[in-house]
């Protein structure tokens, strides 16, 4: 490295330190704090500086890697290391992912609290595939899946509630529910472009939202429904008092009562719900339908030139994303036993698309990953709660701009010619 | 009729609002042809940065009106260094990447954006004495007087002085010439001298300015912020921009007017809890018969 070099690296710094110290100082530097009589300003140098000096440090040490002849890469070689990792190891990573699911509620380690966020990393892994199916398949940015994900919850919660029918009879009432949506909403919106699509349906998950807060006599407006019954094991419940002449599961396989019980069940429901997920995927991949949502994602007009209607390809696409959403949604409600608006915000659909990109738009492996590493370890950085939603978002602009095809980049064909491996 | 000439004037001031927001939306979109998600919460920022400003001169006892200027340049200064680093950090280095990309970037932009702000500036929900107070009464005799207060016609009168000087701007200017330019060709722009990357960089300082502009005037109309309102305020504004035909200022303010009445007519007359759903069955109706929007040109896909 030559002083010419050096020199311009530093003067770039520091006009970098000149940017951060605009976009800090009234932002992060003059925090508003609410007083009586009004707002006032708590000045927050020491942070400000730090944020200012991590810039010019950071701007300084990547100038200078790039300077450099041999350039360190930590990100990339991480990446296609994990990449590498996975290509070609699908069938061995999903048998060992499966049995290691299977045991995970045995194993010594897992308590009530790691099973519980066993099943929110499942739920979140189920609607990441439902939605792969949109977004991965067949290229639609749908940025109001948890609409599905609402309507699934609410119609289910509302048809238990109100008729008190089993949580078996509504889960598929429910998931019907969901693609009815889904075919209704697709149906005007799905010949538009890309981004307009991610928009309407954006504006779409919007609406439900509103109407569910605002339709009071019908959802209960902000108060949310409770009381939805819990899943029982071929009609065994998961009670301690139960009513009169109902077995539960304790009293039948002679085991002492115990709230782990139930949770154990929910996560095997929830297991079950979302292999069936993936394997329809799998299997509709195959199918000529599947076929056609790739060729689409691919490329629209030459699908359009070789007799494959858009509209009803996208349409079906879409259909069948919204009712996994639907089934993830009343499992959402069954676990908790109450539902409210308040589970339904943007962020949610935010963090299932993240789920999808940062897999890899259409890798079944790459969803399990990143459900693993978003939900999971932000869970335990439960603290840092105000700052996970930053790094969350940060994660997802530089996934876009180190590997703008996700953790997994590498899709196997789905069909190749003669037999013959790409 | 009385009534409905106070929502006119309240509709009016509103869509000044969003009018200033979508043109950050439109230009960005004519120029890269991306959504810039992030707009909205630029926005967001922009209002802070007005709102500390006041803060801050509101205790030094100065005129109002120097105050007025002087918070105008601040948060437009300060909000364009943050569309400006936006760009530079997320959409820069995805030109030519898959369509999808930049737009997820910018997702992601927009979630940092707004948890950035919660944590620096607190999630409560701010407030701020109203710093205008005269105001005209019209009708005085009938049941329902209209109120039009000096801060509406001074919100109308910064929108109009503001989409003069831009017209200006974009018609006349040598900037303006080389921002419609790389619109329609980037490639030949850049081979006739013209640097493509500093346009759109001051494409993106144009739209966060104006965007701060309306920042700032949606502290003064409502007197209270917080790190949530560029998610909605940017999702009509996107609205407006389509509905003007995305791609067209004129357009742009145009339907920003458009949104701004249907949404105080919507609350006048139907009901307060649906006006956002409202704009966004607009925006769902106007996409599938009008794509094109009002002012808007035909857009060709080709192979």
């Amino acid at each position: 490295m030559n002083s010419e070099d050096l020199k311009k690296n530093i003067k770039d710094s520091l006009f970098t330190g000149l940017i951060s110290l605009a976009l800090f100082v009234p932002i992060v530097g003059l925090r508003t704090e609410i007083q009586k009589e009004g707002l006032y300003i708590d000045p927050q140098w020491g942070s400000t500086f730090i944020l200012v000096a991590i810039c010019v440090i950071g701007r300084f040490l990547i100038n200078l890697n790039s300077q450099r002849s041999e350039k360190i890469d930590v990100l990339g070689k991480f990446s296609s290391g994990v990449s590498n990792f996975f290509s070609g190891k699908g069938k061995q990573f999903a048998i060992t992912g499966i049995l290691f699911a299977i045991v995970f509620p045995f194993l010594p380690f897992t308590d009530r609290y790691i099973l519980d966020v066993g099943i929110m990393v499942l739920t979140y892994i189920m609607l990441g595939w439902g939605l792969n199916i949109v977004v991965g398949l067949a290229g639609l940015l749908d940025l109001g899946y948890v609409a599905f994900y609402a309507v699934g919850a609410y119609s289910f919660a509302l048809i238990s509630t109100t008729f008190g029918w089993s949580f078996w009879v509504c889960l598929p009432l429910a998931g019907i529910f969901a693609a009815f949506f889904g075919i209704l909403l697709g149906f005007p919106v799905l010949r538009l472009r890309g981004d307009y699509l991610a928009i309407v349906t954006l504006g779409f998950g919007e609406i439900i939202r509103i109407v569910l807060i605002n339709w009071y006599d019908f959802t209960n407006g902000p108060d949310g429904i409770g009381g939805i019954p819990r899943p029982s094991f071929f009609g065994l419940e998961f009670t301690n008092n139960p009513k009169e002449g109902v077995e539960t599961f304790h009293s039948f396989f002679n085991l002492e009562f115990s709230n782990v019980h139930k949770m154990i069940f929910l996560y095997y429901v929830i297991l079950i719900l979302a292999l069936i997920t993936n394997y329809f995927t799998l299997r509709i991949r195959r199918l000529p339908v599947g076929r056609a949502w790739e060729a689409l994602r691919e490329d629209e007009i030459a699908c359009k030139s070789l007799g494959v209607n858009p509209t009803n390809t996208k349409l079906t696409a879409f259909a069948i994303g919204a009712m996994f959403g639907g089934f993830a949604g009343s499992f959402f409600a069954t676990k908790q036993g109450f539902i409210s608006p308040e589970s339904f915000t943007f962020i949610e659909s935010a963090i299932i698309v993240a789920i999808v990109v940062l897999g890899g738009m259409g890798s079944q492996t790459g969803v399990v990953l990143a459900a693993i590493f978003l939900i999971g370890f932000t869970e335990i950085f439960r603290e840092l709660e105000q700052f996970r939603m930053i790094a969350f978002g940060l994660a997802m602009v530089l996934i876009m701009l180190f590997k703008p095809k996700g953790i997994l980049e590498h899709r196997e064909p789905t069909i190749t010619l003669h037999g013959e491996k790409k | 009729m009385e009534y409905f000439l106070q929502q006119t004037i309240n509709g009016v001031t509103l869509g000044s609002i969003y009018g200033l927001i979508a043109i950050g939306y439109t230009m960005v979109y004519g120029i890269i042809g991306m959504i810039n998600f992030a707009h909205g919460d630029i926005f967001m920022v922009g209002a802070f940065i007005a709102l500390i400003s006041f803060i801050i001169f509101g205790l030094t006892g100065i005129a109002l009106p120097i105050v007025l200027l002087l918070v105008l340049l601040i948060s437009m200064l300060f909000t364009a260094c943050y569309g400006w680093s936006v760009e530079k950090l997320a959409y820069k280095p995805l030109r030519g990447s898959f369509r999808l990309a930049p737009l997820i970037s910018a997702l992601g932009m927009s979630i940092v954006l707004q948890n950035f702000v919660q944590v620096a500036q607190g999630a409560r929900t701010k407030a701020i004495h109203p710093l205008f107070s005269g105001k005209l009464e019209f009708f005085k005799d009938s049941d329902f007087v209209v109120i039009l207060s000096y801060l509406q016609i001074f919100m109308v009168f910064l929108t109009v002085g503001l989409m003069i000087l831009f017209t200006y701007l974009i018609t006349k200017t040598d900037l303006g010439r080389a921002q419609r330019a790389c619109e329609q060709d980037k490639t030949m722009a850049s081979l006739l001298g013209i640097n493509v990357d500093r346009t759109i960089s001051v494409t993106f300082i144009l739209g966060s300015a104006l965007a701060s502009v309306a920042g700032m005037m949606f502290v003064l109309y409502y007197g209270v912020i917080d790190f949530r309102i560029g998610f909605l305020a940017g999702l009509k504004a996107f609205t407006a921009a389509v509905l003007g035909g995305i791609g067209s200022l004129p357009g742009a303010m145009l339907g920003g007017l458009i949104i701004g009445l249907i949404e105080t007519m919507w609350s006048g007359y139907v009901s307060v809890e649906y006006k956002d759903v409202a704009a966004f069955s607009i925006l769902v109706i106007v996409l599938i018969f009008f794509p094109t929007g009002f002012l808007g040109k035909p857009d060709i896909e080709k192979v």
